[in-house]
């Protein structure tokens, strides 16, 4: 095999910064590997003590041309960056084509960042089952600072909330107007708004509306937040206005530390983390002893998804 | 397939012709691979890099510009030097017959000519595989 797999050495080698040793570590704890589950025990002792940024938004947005952008920002303040990039899964083949990397891949040599491409493996929502594992492979390697970028996603998908805490909701000019921004969902979980493509014509326009969208709660007597999300306007291609975003996700983690909601979303991830976990173990696993012949007898009607379901859930 | 395979398609050098390779991603992809991309013009260092950190089982390297003597031999050395000892590497491209034999030697597996069927290359890999893991 290519690195050992034996838990004692991986971890020691992953908590020394080697790279090779984390690769693996990722391999273990993203396909459920039995060899796994000492690391991940062993990682989680490193868990929230770095900044997580999540990368979200459309497809297309220029998410990690961004956030190659971000990398570059932070290794010029030599950082170590660790970037998990996902991707989605086929429904149809279980494969997948992962093309995040394509674009980060100035930094490919750079001994200080780590980037590591995943694939959804039939989670909806831009994230995958075992994305917090990964997540404190990274920790525990002693990155800096972790990016986390989603599979372009539509309105309502609010998962990574839920795993980082500094959310960016990537957006472009010409992606809809005022209306499209005081929509629920994603646009609610934002910390920090990017209008990506800046040199593209409505900018203004766009950060205006946005601006706008998230000024109308306070006309409807909501009271003012401690920390207001700010929009900022980027170009990621000429790398206009990264300084300015990076210095935003600083403020963030710097509010977080400070007011206690740093404490609070940690308590999510770690909710969110042991319900992904009992998803995978009980759920998947009841689901994997469904036979064809219980979905025959539904047909005929012998039995029903009720009593299907209590069966699979006691057994 | 129990956990899908995943194997990183790269193009080494001065060759901007990736028709190809993305022929070859896209199949994979269909065939249930996971399959990550490096785009063009990569340096051995970059593609060793890419493997490592992706740890994938395989590497398929693209070339059509001639320079696979020089260039597909170097990127094994790389992943040696990267303690990636076992990962298969194949390659594709315009590659004479007679230049098999030395890549062979230099540690590329099996080197795919033009007009190989897809099929053919997902077969290679989806019996080759299991066994390396």
């Amino acid at each position: 095999m290519r690195v050992s797999n034996d838990p004692k050495d991986l971890i020691k080698r992953v908590r020394r910064g080697d790279h090779a040793a984390a690769s693996r570590a990722l391999s273990l704890v993203v396909d459920e590997n039995a060899a796994g589950e000492p690391l991940a025990r062993d990682f989680f002792k490193s868990a929230g003590t770095v900044q997580k940024v999540g990368v979200c938004g459309p497809p297309g947005a220029g998410k990690s041309t961004l956030t190659g952008r971000l990398i570059g920002h932070y290794r010029s303040l030599k950082r170590k960056v660790g970037v998990l990039a996902v991707d989605p899964s086929s429904s149809i083949s279980g494969g997948a084509f992962l093309g995040d990397r394509l674009r980060i891949m100035e930094h490919a040599t750079d001994p200080g960042v780590f980037i590591r491409s995943l694939a959804s493996r039939g989670m909806i929502g831009g994230l995958t089952h075992t994305i917090f594992g990964a997540i404190h492979v990274l920790e525990a390697l002693g990155c800096d600072k972790i990016i986390v970028e989603t599979v372009g996603t539509g309105q309502d998908e609010v998962d990574i909330a839920s795993v980082v805490d500094t959310v960016l909701y990537v957006t472009t000019p010409a992606m809809g107007d005022e209306i499209q921004a005081m929509k629920a969902g994603a646009m609610e979980v934002g910390d920090v708004f990017v209008v990506n493509k800046a040199d593209l014509a409505g900018k203004d326009k766009a950060v205006g509306d946005l601006k706008g969208a998230l000024a109308l709660g306070h006309g409807a007597g909501q009271a003012v937040k401690a920390w207001e999300s700010p929009v900022v306007a980027t170009a990621a291609l000429s790398g206009e206005g990264v300084a300015q975003l990076a210095k935003l996700v600083d403020e963030h983690w710097t509010h977080l530390k400070k007011s206690g909601e740093g404490r609070k979303r940690l308590k999510r991830q770690h909710a969110t983390e042991l319900q992904f976990w009992v998803h995978r173990h009980v759920v998947k696993n009841a689901l994997g002893r469904v036979t064809d012949k219980d979905l025959d007898d539904m047909v005929t009607r012998k039995t029903d998804p009720a009593t299907l379901g209590r069966k699979l859930l006691q057994s | 397939m129990d956990k899908p395979f995943r194997i990183l398609i790269a193009k080494p050098g001065l060759d901007g012709h990736d028709r190809g390779a993305k022929v070859i991603v896209r199949a994979l992809r269909d065939a249930g691979f996971e399959v990550i991309y490096t785009g063009i013009r990569q340096t051995p260092e970059m593609i060793a890099t890419a493997a490592m950190q992706e740890d994938v089982d395989a590497v398929g390297l693209s070339l059509l510009s001639g320079a696979h003597l020089t260039l597909f031999p170097e990127i094994c050395r790389h992943l040696k030097k990267k303690g990636l000892k076992t990962v298969l590497v194949f390659g594709g491209g315009i590659i004479p017959d007679e230049d098999a034999a030395a890549l062979r030697k230099a540690g590329i597996d099996r080197v795919f000519g033009p007009g190989t069927p897809l099929q053919t290359i997902v077969d290679y890999l989806k019996e080759k595989l299991p066994v390396a893991r």
